[in-house]
């Protein structure tokens, strides 16, 4: 069987060859690539703008960009026929391709994240050092840790004020450097979409501005939700350990910081979703006012075949609808969790609308594709461009998360 | 000893002074700058494709799919015919069952997914075939998008794919508006029409030129005035596909209409 024949169905006229070749993997792949950049910028905020009231969360939204970036990688080694040459595009890219930038822009990025993160968490390595260093009788698991922390210190061991302080002015220019390489990131996403002149639908100069605003949407609406959560085994644990630990945190403690974070946020997720919807929708009025050659048949695939899907699914329950929910006065915790978690859906639906949408037709202009997508596998194709690998690459990042979060606790305070 | 810091400065400087030099090699690369300055090229491999004599038996489609291992039985093809039918009401039925491989077997017109579409001879204002290869642009966007440079043109003209080289990303083609690239179902690379490179590099003609027996199909070289090819595209009306992508595509037609895709 060719590839792409397993899930796809034709209709009309389609040229022999043409397949839906880009599956859901490649709707991951943006989706995952906005998830690292908006997380990013919103730690920015507060790093660069002095957001104070984004300081809860910009330490989580750091770490958990980092957790989210190995992942952004993952569909498109999932997605090649060649996955062992994937490594290629690192190492002889080749410059007129969109594509070949992915390389440098991403360790670029990779590398600002890191290297802000290790000054976010010196202190809390040099502190952790010490504590172990101090203990008389260490288990092999504390001398593990003693090696891993160590390692982690790079040998600088100054947790003096004056050093602390040059801390925090290295991740203040960082986080500024990161902002435009964390757009740059997605919006060349949009770019390698943008480029294809074949396809009528993906062609537009708006699109890697597009996928930046929903980046940035979908980024913060993860960080939110993803708070949200762990906020909440904090206050379940809290509630547990309350007798034994007076100086935790009271649940009380953590709900009213909670609250705070979550209604500030949301204010940034309403602005960039402004931005978001209305760049979209000028995309599209653009397409039917001007109305050339492939208009024909782009109106028949978005009117007509893709209807629930972009206008039920994505414009209203991903937009329209927590849109309304966060402008209600009186955010509470459980609106704040329906509405983050419609709108990851939306711009999951506009990855979803812009990839597989993008194939639904046949560059013949006469006949139309639809995708079957793969439920369960029955080879490892079906597996890796169907439900269960697009499952796989949105489970890693939270596992990455966890683990990261070992190392580098993403709530205690540091400075 | 050697501060971290003087340490850091100086391997940046290295770095940078290393990449100085290099990037003056590439910018003065005088085989380029010649290159850039005439096209010395004695060879541009050219098609010419006459629909009026196109009868759509498949055979070109047959023998192109033998002699390149394409698998016989895959649904995909380095080379097509389709068949178009324009109606009394205006409208156009295009279809190319298996790559009009068997060529056209029923007068009904395949609509996918195993549906046909029955069309009375009362109501056909014209029906002509349109074989369809790679066009060899000479503006090829499927070598643009390619991330490793594992496909490539050559000097004659002709795009190829390195099947060692190539990650099987098909960004390749999704740039291609004509539909010509596939994933090879063997080697699971991208896989294209070469205009049979090995035969036309050693003076013979392409397979599908071999097999029409009604001579709707010629390859030529462009650069070479005497050929007949470049004879028939210098002084009669000749057209391209889809021009407006800007590729400047090498397949030319004789009797091209506005219907055809």
């Amino acid at each position: 069987m060719v590839h792409g024949e397993a899930w796809t169905l034709k209709e009309f006229f389609v040229y022999p060859n043409e397949y839906i070749y880009w599956t859901i993997q490649i709707v991951m792949y943006p989706f995952m690539t906005g998830l690292v950049a908006g997380a990013f910028v919103l730690s920015s905020l507060y790093h660069v703008f002095g957001v104070k009231q984004l300081k809860g969360i910009a330490r989580f939204s750091l770490v958990f960009s980092f957790a989210l970036l190995p992942v952004a990688m993952l569909p498109l080694m999932l997605h090649l026929q060649q996955p062992q040459r994937g490594i290629e595009v690192m190492m002889t890219p080749h410059f007129t391709s969109a594509i070949a930038a992915f390389g440098i822009v991403f360790s670029t990025y990779g590398m600002i994240v890191a290297s802000e993160l290790w000054f976010v968490y010196r202190k809390h390595f040099v502190e952790t050092v010490q504590e172990l260093k101090a203990l008389q009788n260490r288990t092999v698991l504390q001398q593990l840790q003693l090696l891993l922390f160590s390692a982690l210190t790079l040998g600088a061991m100054d947790i003096s004020h004056e050093a602390l302080e040059a801390d925090e002015r290295a991740v203040k220019k960082l986080a500024a450097a990161g902002i435009p390489v964390a757009c740059f990131l997605h919006g060349y996403a949009g770019f390698i979409f943008g480029s294809v002149k074949a396809n009528a639908l993906w062609m537009t100069p708006l699109m890697p501005v597009i996928f930046i605003c929903s980046a940035v949407v979908s980024g913060i609406a993860l960080c939110m939700l993803t708070y949200i959560v762990t906020m909440e085994v904090r206050k379940l644990l809290a509630r547990r350990k309350a007798q034994s630990y007076p100086e935790l945190p009271t649940p009380q403690d953590l709900k009213s910081a909670e609250t705070h974070v979550v209604t500030m946020t949301a204010k940034y997720l309403l602005m960039f979703m402004v931005a978001a919807i209305t760049l979209e929708l000028l995309d599209l009025i653009f397409r039917g006012y001007t109305a050339v050659k492939s208009w024909d048949i782009l109106r028949s695939v978005i009117y007509e075949r893709d209807f629930v899907n972009i206008f039920v699914i994505q414009y209203g329950l991903g937009n329209l609808l927590p849109f309304i929910m966060f402008l209600l006065p009186g955010l509470t915790i459980r609106r704040a969790v329906v509405g983050t978690a419609l709108v990851l859906l939306g711009v999951f639906m506009m990855r979803w609308n812009v990839v597989i949408g993008g194939q639904a037709f046949s560059s013949s202009l006469s006949g139309f594709m639809h995708y079957h997508m793969p439920i369960w596998p029955d080879n490892l194709e079906t597996y890796k461009e169907g439900l269960m690998g697009a499952l796989t690459v949105a489970v890693v990042p939270f596992c990455i998360f966890w683990v990261l979060n070992k190392v580098m606790p993403v709530f205690k305070e540091t400075h | 000893m050697i501060s971290r810091r003087s340490f850091c400065k100086k391997s940046l400087l290295i770095a940078g002074g290393l990449a100085i030099p290099f990037a003056a090699l590439e910018l003065f690369d005088p085989k380029r700058l010649l290159a850039e300055k005439n096209d010395g090229k004695k060879t541009r491999w050219v098609f010419l494709v006459d629909t009026h004599k196109c009868v759509g038996c498949g055979f070109c489609v047959k023998a192109c799919k033998t002699e390149n291992e394409v698998p016989y039985d895959a649904h995909v093809s380095r080379t097509w015919v389709e068949r178009y039918v324009v109606t009394k009401d205006g409208k156009t039925h295009i279809d190319s069952p298996l790559a009009a491989r068997d060529g056209f077997e029923t007068k009904k017109i395949d609509i996918g997914e195993g549906k046909f579409e029955d069309i009375k001879d009362a109501d056909i204002d014209k029906a002509f075939f349109v074989p369809k290869l790679c066009n060899q642009c000479d503006n090829p966007p499927c070598v643009q998008v390619c991330p490793v440079g594992a496909t490539y043109q050559t000097e004659d003209g002709v795009v190829l794919v390195d099947r060692k080289w190539c990650i099987g990303c098909g960004y390749c083609v999704m740039g291609c508006p004509y539909g010509v690239r596939f994933f090879h179902p063997v080697y699971h690379v991208a896989e294209k029409c070469n205009f049979c490179y090995h035969r036309i590099s050693q003076g013979m003609k392409t397979a599908c030129v071999d097999a029409c027996p009604f001579g709707a199909r010629q390859v030529g070289n462009l650069k070479d005035p005497d050929d007949p090819v470049t004879k028939i595209i210098m002084t009669e009306r000749v057209n391209v596909l889809k021009e407006e992508y800007g590729t400047k595509p090498q397949v030319f037609y004789l009797g091209l209409t506005k219907e055809v895709r």
